[in-house]
Protein backbone atom coordinates (compact mmCIF):
# COMPACT_ATOMS: atom_id res chain seq x y z
CA UNK A 1 0.00 0.00 0.00
CA UNK A 2 1.29 3.43 -0.90
CA UNK A 3 -0.07 6.84 -0.06
CA UNK A 4 -0.28 9.85 -2.38
CA UNK A 5 0.52 13.27 -0.91
CA UNK A 6 -0.98 16.57 -1.95
CA UNK A 7 0.22 19.91 -0.64
CA UNK A 8 -2.08 22.80 -1.57
CA UNK A 9 -0.95 26.41 -1.21
CA UNK A 10 0.67 25.54 2.12
CA UNK A 11 1.94 28.37 4.30
CA UNK A 12 3.57 27.91 7.69
CA UNK A 13 4.55 30.89 9.82
CA UNK A 14 6.46 31.05 13.08
CA UNK A 15 5.69 34.50 14.40
CA UNK A 16 7.04 36.87 11.76
CA UNK A 17 9.06 34.19 10.00
CA UNK A 18 7.54 32.58 6.93
CA UNK A 19 8.96 29.04 6.75
CA UNK A 20 6.73 27.75 3.96
CA UNK A 21 5.35 30.24 1.48
CA UNK A 22 2.35 29.11 -0.59
CA UNK A 23 3.79 25.73 -1.58
CA UNK A 24 1.80 23.47 -3.92
CA UNK A 25 3.06 20.00 -4.64
CA UNK A 26 1.62 16.65 -5.73
CA UNK A 27 3.29 13.27 -5.13
CA UNK A 28 1.55 10.26 -6.73
CA UNK A 29 2.98 7.89 -4.15
CA UNK A 30 4.73 4.55 -4.43
CA UNK A 31 8.05 6.16 -5.27
CA UNK A 32 11.21 7.31 -3.51
CA UNK A 33 11.20 11.10 -3.50
CA UNK A 34 14.15 13.32 -2.73
CA UNK A 35 13.34 16.64 -1.08
CA UNK A 36 16.28 18.97 -1.55
CA UNK A 37 16.74 22.38 -0.01
CA UNK A 38 19.35 24.42 1.78
CA UNK A 39 19.37 24.76 5.55
CA UNK A 40 16.35 26.81 6.56
CA UNK A 41 14.59 26.34 3.20
CA UNK A 42 11.46 24.93 4.88
CA UNK A 43 12.05 21.19 4.31
CA UNK A 44 11.35 20.14 7.88
CA UNK A 45 8.30 22.43 8.15
CA UNK A 46 6.71 20.94 5.03
CA UNK A 47 7.43 17.38 6.13
CA UNK A 48 6.18 18.06 9.66
CA UNK A 49 2.87 19.23 8.20
CA UNK A 50 2.65 16.14 5.97
CA UNK A 51 3.37 13.92 8.98
CA UNK A 52 0.75 15.75 11.10
CA UNK A 53 3.38 17.00 13.55
CA UNK A 54 2.42 20.56 12.77
CA UNK A 55 -0.70 22.42 11.68
CA UNK A 56 -0.66 24.58 8.56
CA UNK A 57 -1.01 28.33 9.05
CA UNK A 58 -3.03 28.29 5.84
CA UNK A 59 -3.49 25.99 2.90
CA UNK A 60 -3.84 22.23 3.20
CA UNK A 61 -2.02 18.93 3.26
CA UNK A 62 -3.82 15.81 2.05
CA UNK A 63 -2.48 12.30 2.49
CA UNK A 64 -4.50 9.74 0.58
CA UNK A 65 -7.11 12.47 0.14
CA UNK A 66 -7.57 13.28 3.84
CA UNK A 67 -6.09 15.79 6.30
CA UNK A 68 -3.62 13.94 8.54
CA UNK A 69 -3.74 16.42 11.44
CA UNK A 70 -5.42 14.77 14.47
CA UNK A 71 -6.47 11.87 12.26
CA UNK A 72 -5.25 8.82 14.20
CA UNK A 73 -6.22 6.23 11.60
CA UNK A 74 -4.13 8.10 9.03
CA UNK A 75 -1.15 9.00 11.21
CA UNK A 76 -0.61 5.31 12.05
CA UNK A 77 0.14 4.94 8.31
CA UNK A 78 2.70 7.77 8.38
CA UNK A 79 6.16 7.42 9.87
CA UNK A 80 8.28 10.54 10.37
CA UNK A 81 11.95 9.79 11.04
CA UNK A 82 14.46 12.34 12.28
CA UNK A 83 18.05 12.03 13.52
CA UNK A 84 16.83 11.73 17.09
CA UNK A 85 14.44 9.34 18.76
CA UNK A 86 11.06 10.49 20.04
CA UNK A 87 11.42 8.94 23.49
CA UNK A 88 12.52 9.76 27.04
CA UNK A 89 16.27 9.76 27.72
CA UNK A 90 15.67 7.21 30.49
CA UNK A 91 13.94 4.70 28.16
CA UNK A 92 15.91 1.63 27.16
CA UNK A 93 16.40 0.89 23.46
CA UNK A 94 14.36 -2.30 23.71
CA UNK A 95 11.46 -0.44 25.34
CA UNK A 96 11.40 2.02 22.43
CA UNK A 97 11.36 -0.89 19.98
CA UNK A 98 8.53 -2.53 21.90
CA UNK A 99 6.52 0.68 21.72
CA UNK A 100 6.94 0.92 17.95
CA UNK A 101 5.96 -2.71 17.59
CA UNK A 102 2.71 -1.98 19.43
CA UNK A 103 1.95 1.21 17.49
CA UNK A 104 2.84 0.20 13.93
CA UNK A 105 0.37 -2.08 12.13
CA UNK A 106 2.92 -3.23 9.52
CA UNK A 107 5.86 -3.64 11.92
CA UNK A 108 8.26 -6.45 10.90
CA UNK A 109 9.98 -7.75 14.03
CA UNK A 110 12.39 -10.01 12.17
CA UNK A 111 13.55 -7.15 9.99
CA UNK A 112 13.90 -4.90 13.06
CA UNK A 113 16.16 -7.50 14.69
CA UNK A 114 18.28 -7.75 11.54
CA UNK A 115 18.71 -3.97 11.45
CA UNK A 116 19.60 -3.84 15.16
CA UNK A 117 22.34 -6.36 14.49
CA UNK A 118 23.55 -4.56 11.39
CA UNK A 119 23.78 -1.20 13.20
CA UNK A 120 25.14 -2.79 16.42
CA UNK A 121 22.43 -1.22 18.57
CA UNK A 122 22.76 -1.97 22.30
CA UNK A 123 19.29 -3.11 23.47
CA UNK A 124 19.83 -2.44 27.16
CA UNK A 125 21.31 1.04 26.87
CA UNK A 126 19.19 4.06 27.70
CA UNK A 127 18.41 6.55 24.93
CA UNK A 128 20.24 9.33 26.78
CA UNK A 129 23.43 7.26 26.84
CA UNK A 130 23.49 6.57 23.09
CA UNK A 131 26.00 8.28 20.80
CA UNK A 132 24.64 10.60 18.13
CA UNK A 133 25.30 7.95 15.48
CA UNK A 134 23.49 5.28 17.48
CA UNK A 135 20.47 7.56 17.94
CA UNK A 136 20.29 8.10 14.18
CA UNK A 137 20.70 4.37 13.56
CA UNK A 138 17.91 3.53 16.01
CA UNK A 139 15.75 6.16 14.39
CA UNK A 140 16.16 4.76 10.86
CA UNK A 141 15.66 1.23 12.23
CA UNK A 142 12.28 2.29 13.63
CA UNK A 143 11.46 3.97 10.32
CA UNK A 144 12.37 1.01 8.12
CA UNK A 145 10.86 -1.76 10.26
CA UNK A 146 7.57 0.17 10.61
CA UNK A 147 6.96 -0.36 6.86
CA UNK A 148 4.56 2.58 6.97
CA UNK A 149 2.81 3.29 3.62
CA UNK A 150 4.20 6.83 3.89
CA UNK A 151 7.69 6.97 5.40
CA UNK A 152 9.56 10.26 5.72
CA UNK A 153 13.26 10.47 6.54
CA UNK A 154 14.06 14.05 7.46
CA UNK A 155 17.86 14.24 7.34
CA UNK A 156 17.71 11.12 9.48
CA UNK A 157 21.31 10.21 8.64
CA UNK A 158 22.67 13.26 10.46
CA UNK A 159 24.71 11.59 13.24
CA UNK A 160 25.71 8.57 11.12
CA UNK A 161 29.21 8.03 9.74
CA UNK A 162 29.70 7.16 6.05
CA UNK A 163 29.67 3.33 6.39
CA UNK A 164 26.44 3.48 8.44
CA UNK A 165 24.85 5.85 5.94
CA UNK A 166 25.65 3.52 3.06
CA UNK A 167 24.25 0.59 5.06
CA UNK A 168 21.09 2.64 5.52
CA UNK A 169 20.82 3.48 1.79
CA UNK A 170 21.25 -0.20 0.94
CA UNK A 171 18.60 -1.32 3.45
CA UNK A 172 16.23 1.39 2.30
CA UNK A 173 16.48 0.48 -1.37
CA UNK A 174 16.21 -3.28 -0.88
CA UNK A 175 13.29 -2.96 1.51
CA UNK A 176 11.54 -0.56 -0.87
CA UNK A 177 11.98 -3.05 -3.73
CA UNK A 178 10.51 -5.84 -1.57
CA UNK A 179 7.79 -3.65 -0.05
CA UNK A 180 7.01 -0.67 -2.31
CA UNK A 181 5.70 2.37 -0.45
CA UNK A 182 5.86 6.16 -0.54
CA UNK A 183 9.21 7.31 0.80
CA UNK A 184 10.33 10.91 1.12
CA UNK A 185 13.96 11.65 1.97
CA UNK A 186 15.10 15.16 2.73
CA UNK A 187 18.80 15.71 2.34
CA UNK A 188 21.58 17.90 1.11
CA UNK A 189 23.99 14.97 0.59
CA UNK A 190 22.81 14.73 -3.01
CA UNK A 191 25.78 12.89 -4.47
CA UNK A 192 25.35 10.09 -1.95
CA UNK A 193 21.65 9.42 -2.38
CA UNK A 194 20.74 11.04 -5.70
CA UNK A 195 20.66 7.72 -7.55
CA UNK A 196 17.98 6.37 -5.18
CA UNK A 197 15.41 9.04 -6.06
CA UNK A 198 12.79 8.49 -8.74
CA UNK A 199 11.63 12.08 -8.42
CA UNK A 200 13.28 15.15 -6.96
CA UNK A 201 11.61 18.18 -5.37
CA UNK A 202 13.74 21.27 -4.81
CA UNK A 203 12.49 24.01 -2.49
CA UNK A 204 14.08 27.29 -1.54
CA UNK A 205 12.89 29.93 0.93
CA UNK A 206 9.65 28.01 1.43
CA UNK A 207 8.81 27.95 -2.28
CA UNK A 208 8.89 25.25 -4.93
CA UNK A 209 11.86 25.62 -7.31
CA UNK A 210 11.66 22.36 -9.27
CA UNK A 211 9.82 19.03 -9.23
CA UNK A 212 10.63 16.43 -11.84
CA UNK A 213 11.87 12.92 -12.48
CA UNK A 214 15.48 12.71 -11.34
CA UNK A 215 16.64 11.56 -14.77
CA UNK A 216 14.84 14.46 -16.46
CA UNK A 217 16.48 16.93 -14.08
CA UNK A 218 19.89 15.45 -14.78
CA UNK A 219 19.35 16.23 -18.47
CA UNK A 220 18.11 19.74 -17.81
CA UNK A 221 21.25 21.67 -17.02
CA UNK A 222 23.83 22.36 -19.73
CA UNK A 223 27.24 23.98 -19.35
CA UNK A 224 28.08 25.95 -22.51
CA UNK A 225 31.82 26.65 -22.85
CA UNK A 226 33.75 28.54 -25.53
CA UNK A 227 34.81 32.00 -26.75
CA UNK A 228 32.97 34.76 -24.86
CA UNK A 229 31.05 36.20 -27.87
CA UNK A 230 29.94 32.79 -29.13
CA UNK A 231 28.74 31.73 -25.68
CA UNK A 232 26.89 35.02 -25.20
CA UNK A 233 25.17 34.69 -28.59
CA UNK A 234 24.09 31.11 -27.89
CA UNK A 235 22.87 31.67 -24.34
CA UNK A 236 21.01 34.94 -25.02
CA UNK A 237 17.38 34.63 -23.95
CA UNK A 238 17.94 31.43 -21.96
CA UNK A 239 17.66 30.90 -18.22
CA UNK A 240 21.21 31.38 -16.98
CA UNK A 241 22.02 29.66 -13.69
CA UNK A 242 25.71 30.37 -13.39
CA UNK A 243 28.61 31.94 -15.19
CA UNK A 244 32.40 31.69 -15.07
CA UNK A 245 35.02 33.49 -17.10
CA UNK A 246 38.68 32.81 -17.65
CA UNK A 247 40.39 35.18 -20.10
CA UNK A 248 38.60 34.90 -23.44
CA UNK A 249 36.71 31.77 -22.44
CA UNK A 250 33.31 31.75 -20.81
CA UNK A 251 31.38 28.89 -19.30
CA UNK A 252 27.69 29.55 -18.77
CA UNK A 253 25.28 27.09 -17.16
CA UNK A 254 21.81 27.26 -18.67
CA UNK A 255 18.60 25.57 -17.55
CA UNK A 256 16.40 23.74 -20.05
CA UNK A 257 16.84 20.88 -22.44
CA UNK A 258 18.47 21.58 -25.83
CA UNK A 259 17.08 20.18 -29.08
CA UNK A 260 19.33 18.22 -31.46
CA UNK A 261 19.24 21.17 -33.82
CA UNK A 262 20.43 23.52 -31.06
CA UNK A 263 23.20 21.12 -30.11
CA UNK A 264 24.39 20.99 -33.71
CA UNK A 265 24.33 24.79 -33.90
CA UNK A 266 26.43 25.02 -30.73
CA UNK A 267 29.00 22.58 -32.12
CA UNK A 268 29.21 24.54 -35.37
CA UNK A 269 29.87 27.70 -33.35
CA UNK A 270 32.84 25.98 -31.69
CA UNK A 271 31.07 25.58 -28.35
CA UNK A 272 31.47 22.70 -25.98
CA UNK A 273 28.33 21.39 -24.24
CA UNK A 274 28.74 19.61 -20.93
CA UNK A 275 26.30 17.94 -18.57
CA UNK A 276 25.48 19.43 -15.17
CA UNK A 277 25.13 17.06 -12.24
CA UNK A 278 22.20 17.01 -9.85
CA UNK A 279 24.34 18.50 -7.09
CA UNK A 280 25.55 21.38 -9.29
CA UNK A 281 22.05 21.99 -10.57
CA UNK A 282 20.78 22.18 -6.99
CA UNK A 283 23.56 24.61 -6.04
CA UNK A 284 22.79 26.83 -9.04
CA UNK A 285 19.01 26.74 -8.54
CA UNK A 286 19.25 27.72 -4.88
CA UNK A 287 22.21 30.11 -5.02
CA UNK A 288 21.89 33.41 -3.17
CA UNK A 289 22.70 35.76 -6.06
CA UNK A 290 19.71 34.58 -8.09
CA UNK A 291 17.34 36.45 -5.78
CA UNK B 1 29.57 3.30 -10.08
CA UNK B 2 27.60 5.81 -12.10
CA UNK B 3 28.50 9.47 -12.34
CA UNK B 4 26.15 12.24 -11.38
CA UNK B 5 26.64 14.20 -14.58
CA UNK B 6 24.54 12.39 -17.16
CA UNK B 7 21.27 10.44 -17.01
CA UNK B 8 21.96 7.18 -15.19
CA UNK B 9 19.59 5.19 -17.43
CA UNK B 10 21.78 5.99 -20.44
CA UNK B 11 24.86 4.86 -18.49
CA UNK B 12 23.06 1.59 -17.69
CA UNK B 13 22.15 1.07 -21.35
CA UNK B 14 25.78 1.71 -22.36
CA UNK B 15 27.06 -0.75 -19.78
CA UNK B 16 24.82 -3.54 -21.04
CA UNK B 17 25.83 -2.78 -24.62
CA UNK B 18 29.48 -3.10 -23.61
CA UNK B 19 28.73 -6.50 -22.04
CA UNK B 20 27.05 -7.66 -25.24
CA UNK B 21 29.91 -6.39 -27.43
CA UNK B 22 32.53 -8.08 -25.26
CA UNK B 23 30.56 -11.32 -25.28
CA UNK B 24 29.99 -11.28 -21.50
CA UNK B 25 26.28 -11.38 -22.37
CA UNK B 26 25.45 -13.85 -25.12
CA UNK B 27 22.57 -14.15 -27.60
CA UNK B 28 19.24 -15.02 -26.00
CA UNK B 29 20.88 -14.87 -22.60
CA UNK B 30 18.73 -13.47 -19.79
CA UNK B 31 19.89 -10.19 -18.28
CA UNK B 32 19.50 -9.32 -14.59
CA UNK B 33 16.01 -8.20 -13.55
CA UNK B 34 15.52 -4.48 -12.98
CA UNK B 35 15.24 -5.11 -9.24
CA UNK B 36 18.43 -7.17 -9.13
CA UNK B 37 20.15 -4.52 -11.18
CA UNK B 38 18.85 -1.68 -8.98
CA UNK B 39 19.88 -3.44 -5.82
CA UNK B 40 23.33 -4.35 -7.14
CA UNK B 41 24.19 -0.87 -8.37
CA UNK B 42 22.20 0.92 -5.65
CA UNK B 43 19.94 2.88 -7.97
CA UNK B 44 16.20 3.44 -8.10
CA UNK B 45 14.43 0.49 -9.81
CA UNK B 46 12.47 2.90 -12.04
CA UNK B 47 15.79 4.25 -13.36
CA UNK B 48 17.02 0.72 -14.10
CA UNK B 49 13.72 -0.05 -15.84
CA UNK B 50 14.13 3.07 -17.98
CA UNK B 51 17.58 1.93 -19.11
CA UNK B 52 16.22 -1.51 -20.03
CA UNK B 53 13.27 0.05 -21.84
CA UNK B 54 15.69 2.11 -23.93
CA UNK B 55 17.44 -1.10 -25.01
CA UNK B 56 14.12 -2.79 -25.87
CA UNK B 57 13.25 0.20 -28.08
CA UNK B 58 16.64 -0.05 -29.80
CA UNK B 59 16.05 -3.78 -30.39
CA UNK B 60 19.03 -4.80 -28.26
CA UNK B 61 16.90 -6.60 -25.66
CA UNK B 62 13.53 -8.28 -25.90
CA UNK B 63 10.95 -8.98 -23.24
CA UNK B 64 9.41 -12.34 -22.42
CA UNK B 65 6.30 -11.69 -20.43
CA UNK B 66 6.52 -12.94 -16.87
CA UNK B 67 10.08 -14.21 -17.32
CA UNK B 68 12.34 -11.26 -17.98
CA UNK B 69 14.61 -9.53 -20.49
CA UNK B 70 16.85 -11.31 -22.99
CA UNK B 71 19.57 -10.31 -25.44
CA UNK B 72 18.26 -10.14 -29.02
CA UNK B 73 19.74 -12.64 -31.47
CA UNK B 74 21.26 -9.97 -33.71
CA UNK B 75 22.15 -7.51 -30.92
CA UNK B 76 25.90 -8.04 -31.00
CA UNK B 77 26.11 -7.80 -34.78
CA UNK B 78 23.97 -4.66 -34.77
CA UNK B 79 26.05 -2.97 -32.06
CA UNK B 80 29.28 -3.89 -33.85
CA UNK B 81 27.99 -2.38 -37.07
CA UNK B 82 27.05 0.85 -35.26
CA UNK B 83 30.42 1.05 -33.59
CA UNK B 84 32.25 0.33 -36.86
CA UNK B 85 30.39 3.19 -38.49
CA UNK B 86 31.61 5.57 -35.83
CA UNK B 87 35.12 4.12 -35.56
CA UNK B 88 36.91 6.20 -38.19
CA UNK B 89 35.27 9.45 -37.17
CA UNK B 90 35.52 9.02 -33.42
CA UNK B 91 38.75 7.06 -33.03
CA UNK B 92 40.92 7.51 -36.13
CA UNK B 93 40.11 11.14 -36.93
CA UNK B 94 40.49 12.06 -33.26
CA UNK B 95 43.86 10.31 -33.17
CA UNK B 96 45.08 12.17 -36.26
CA UNK B 97 43.97 15.50 -34.80
CA UNK B 98 45.79 14.77 -31.54
CA UNK B 99 48.92 13.64 -33.43
CA UNK B 100 48.97 16.94 -35.34
CA UNK B 101 48.67 18.97 -32.13
CA UNK B 102 51.58 17.23 -30.42
CA UNK B 103 53.73 16.83 -33.56
CA UNK B 104 53.65 13.12 -34.33
CA UNK B 105 53.87 12.45 -38.06
CA UNK B 106 51.37 10.23 -39.87
CA UNK B 107 54.31 8.11 -41.08
CA UNK B 108 55.16 7.31 -37.50
CA UNK B 109 51.55 6.26 -36.83
CA UNK B 110 51.46 4.13 -39.96
CA UNK B 111 54.73 2.42 -38.92
CA UNK B 112 53.22 1.67 -35.52
CA UNK B 113 50.07 0.23 -37.09
CA UNK B 114 52.15 -1.88 -39.48
CA UNK B 115 54.05 -3.19 -36.47
CA UNK B 116 50.82 -4.28 -34.82
CA UNK B 117 49.77 -6.46 -37.77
Amino acid sequence: MTLPVEVKDLTIRYGDTVAVDGLTLGLDGGKIYGLLGRNGSGKTSVLSAVAAFRKATSGAVLVDGAEPFENAALTRQICFVRDRVDAQDTDQVRAVLKMSRALRPNWDEEYAQALIERFHLPLKKRIGALSRGAKSALSVTLGLAARAPLTIFDEAYLGMDAPSRYAFYEELLNDYIAHPRTIIISTHLIEEVGSLFEEVVIIDKGKLVAHDETEALRARGVAVTGPVEAVDAFTAGRTVLGDQRLGGTRSTTVYGQLTDEERARARDAGLELGPVGLQDLFVHLTAEERR
Amino acid sequence: MFDDRSPIYLQIADKIKEDILSGALGEDEQVMSTNQYASFYRINPATAAKGFQQLVEEGVLYKRRGIGMFVSADAREKLRAERRERFFEQVVDAMIAEARVIGISLDEIVRRIEGAK
